[in-house]
């Protein structure tokens, strides 16, 4: 195989099979990746409720899935906590990044080193340091805690892609507003956060996302009534297979797929 | 860490910050001192304290729950973490840095076709991606039943609850969290200097070894970080994948918080996480600095 390589790439060979190599290699990644979830869809489809052996196609499951009353309830607590936070987050991202921009703070640095702490904090330091948070300030377990909890988390990726948006942002814009008359609140307003758009939207779409897919954080701030999704599916999963879940599986990586594409479409709006 | 954004310092028509725009910042600063500063400064404090005998927690300050950390059942356990979490990693690094460097050497329009295919799984939810390999890897799944029908085996292998499972599961749940940030130093990598090294007569391992690591470590570094910390911690995997046989201090944490209802020493194992944390990050900026000098 390398031989015949060899004779129909004459030079340089050695790049030119590394290359082939890499790409055989990425090939692989990118099965391994796709292989389980493209299963799980297959299956999802499946009326043995075993699930080995390909029966034969149904929507059963998806059926069920929307008439399971657990999951319907905790889907609907993910999408309360989901959308407080991600509202938080914004407001909180936003305007952070704006000021952090257009102002030089004393110990700028010492802030932005603090705002990414939760970005990289593992996430069960965070879950028991928030819980005898909790504790400590004898706050009841319940959505308050799980949306303040997620917002924490939440808001440095808002932050940080608006602050990137705000690097190529012309600074003569808002000065041109001020110069015509407009106070800093409607140049802000005006001006800057129409520009802002494309990554505000970006940011908070990511903010719903990471919401809606947290386990661990989660795990130690609810409650019973404020379970969330992820919980629900663990706890399931953990009792083994079910066809219900690769029904929600498949909704869960259909959706995953439109909001990349999504984000990507506004990324390349932002670039132009 | 480098793959993080820079404080935005550039901006050279900031200015100096007047009292309104402290104001403005504060929701902020009060925010990230309320939920960020102050649970870990507390964590601390609960890590000196102990329980009286209802199982209330007392302020007096104790090395206990520390002592308790490094004898030898949670030692096991930590070391265990560890030992899987490097695995993890390692097996990472080896199957994501020539992907993310393949997809950062293809022309643009290609290279984003397959940087959204990594995205995808990226956001999708690692619980439902671990599900998926319940599916494959249970001694009634797709796996077994392929194996089976081909003959290969005679009777279903013991795939599920096994720490081959548990490390499949945290491989996958964290390889595309190790191809991005190498992928994002291999495209700022001129190709101009591999060719150069080639040119210079470097072989491909030289050239690998000399040019190419050093150049794409902070890549590496942020990966490493990504895979290595949170692997560590990670009880759902764990629990998934492992079932209830393979303890790791992600489970031990949860157990000591909900089961013994020992805070304390929950808050002792979260701060020798942290430091772990906090050295494995120093670590990576050193090995950083002197592949650079």
């Amino acid at each position: 195989m390398s031989d015949l390589a060899a004779k129909r790439f004459p030079r340089p060979t050695g790049l030119r099979l590394l290359d082939w190599g890499l790409g055989a290699w990425t090939a692989l990644v990118f099965l391994f990746l796709y292989g389980p979830i493209a299963v799980l869809i297959g299956y999802s489809f499946n009326t043995s409720k075993l699930n080995v052996v390909w029966e034969a196609f149904t929507f059963r499951w998806y059926g069920e899935l929307m008439r399971n009353e657990p999951i319907l309830r905790t889907l609907g607590n993910s999408l309360v906590i989901a959308a407080a936070a991600t509202v938080l987050a914004v407001v909180i991202g936003t305007t952070g990044a704006w000021l952090l921009h257009r102002f030089r703070y004393r110990g700028a640095r010492a802030i932005q080193t603090l705002i990414c702490v939760p970005m990289i904090m593992p996430e069960i330091v965070m879950g028991v340091s928030l819980l005898i948070l909790f504790r400590v300030a004898s706050l009841e377990l319940g959505f308050a805690s799980v949306i303040l909890a997620h917002t924490t988390f939440c808001f440095p990726f808002v932050l940080v892609a608006v602050q990137a948006r705000l690097q190529g942002l012309d600074p003569a814009l808002e000065e041109a507003a001020l110069d015509l008359g407009a106070t800093p609140l409607r140049a802000f307003w005006l001006v800057i956060v129409p520009c802002l758009r494309p990554a505000v939207i970006s940011g908070a779409l990511m903010a719903f996302t990471l919401s809606m897919d947290e386990l661990i954080i989660s795990f130690f701030t609810v409650s019973p009534a404020s379970r969330t999704l992820p919980l629900q599916v663990f706890g399931m999963a953990k009792v083994g297979l079910n066809p219900m879940l690769n029904a929600l599986s498949a909704i869960f990586v259909v959706t995953t797929v439109a909001f990349v594409l999504f984000t990507e479409h506004l990324k390349r709006l932002a670039a132009r | 860490m480098q793959a993080l954004p820079a404080a935005d310092a550039e901006n050279p028509h900031a200015r100096r910050a007047t009292p309104m725009g402290w104001w403005l910042l504060a929701p902020m600063l009060i925010w990230l001192a309320l939920f960020v500063v102050a649970p870990l400064l507390i964590l601390v404090v609960y890590s000196f304290c102990s329980r009286d005998d209802l199982g209330r927690v007392v302020f007096d300050f104790t090395w206990t729950n520390y002592a308790r950390v490094f004898d030898d059942t949670y030692l096991k356990i930590l070391a265990r973490s560890v030992g899987y979490a490097a695995l993890t990693t390692l097996i990472c690094v080896a199957a994501g840095f020539p992907a993310g460097w393949f997809i950062a050497r293809r022309p643009p329009a290609v290279r984003n076709r397959l940087l959204l295919l990594v995205m995808i799984p990226f956001w999708t939810s690692f619980l439902i991606r671990t599900y998926a390999w319940i599916a494959i890897l249970k001694s009634e799944g797709l796996l077994n039943a392929t194996l089976l029908s081909a003959r290969v085996i005679p009777q279903p292998l013991e795939l599920l609850y096994t720490p081959v499972a548990v490390v499949i599961g945290l491989v996958y749940a964290y390889l595309p969290f190790m191809i991005l940030p190498v992928y994002g130093s291999a495209e700022k990598l001129d190709n101009a200097l591999v060719e150069a090294a080639h040119d210079l007569g470097a072989g491909p391992l030289r050239a690998f070894s000399e040019v190419i690591i050093p150049l794409t470590w902070p890549g590496i570094a942020a990966g490493v970080l990504l895979v290595f910390v949170p692997a560590i911690g990670m009880f759902a995997i764990t629990d998934l994948m492992g079932g209830a046989k393979v303890a790791m201090i992600g489970n031990v944490i949860q157990n000591q918080v909900f089961k013994a209802r020992n805070l304390p020493f929950a808050a002792a194992l979260g701060v020798v996480f942290t430091l772990l944390f906090v050295a494995s990050y120093l670590a990576l900026q050193w090995r950083g600095r002197r592949a650079r000098a």
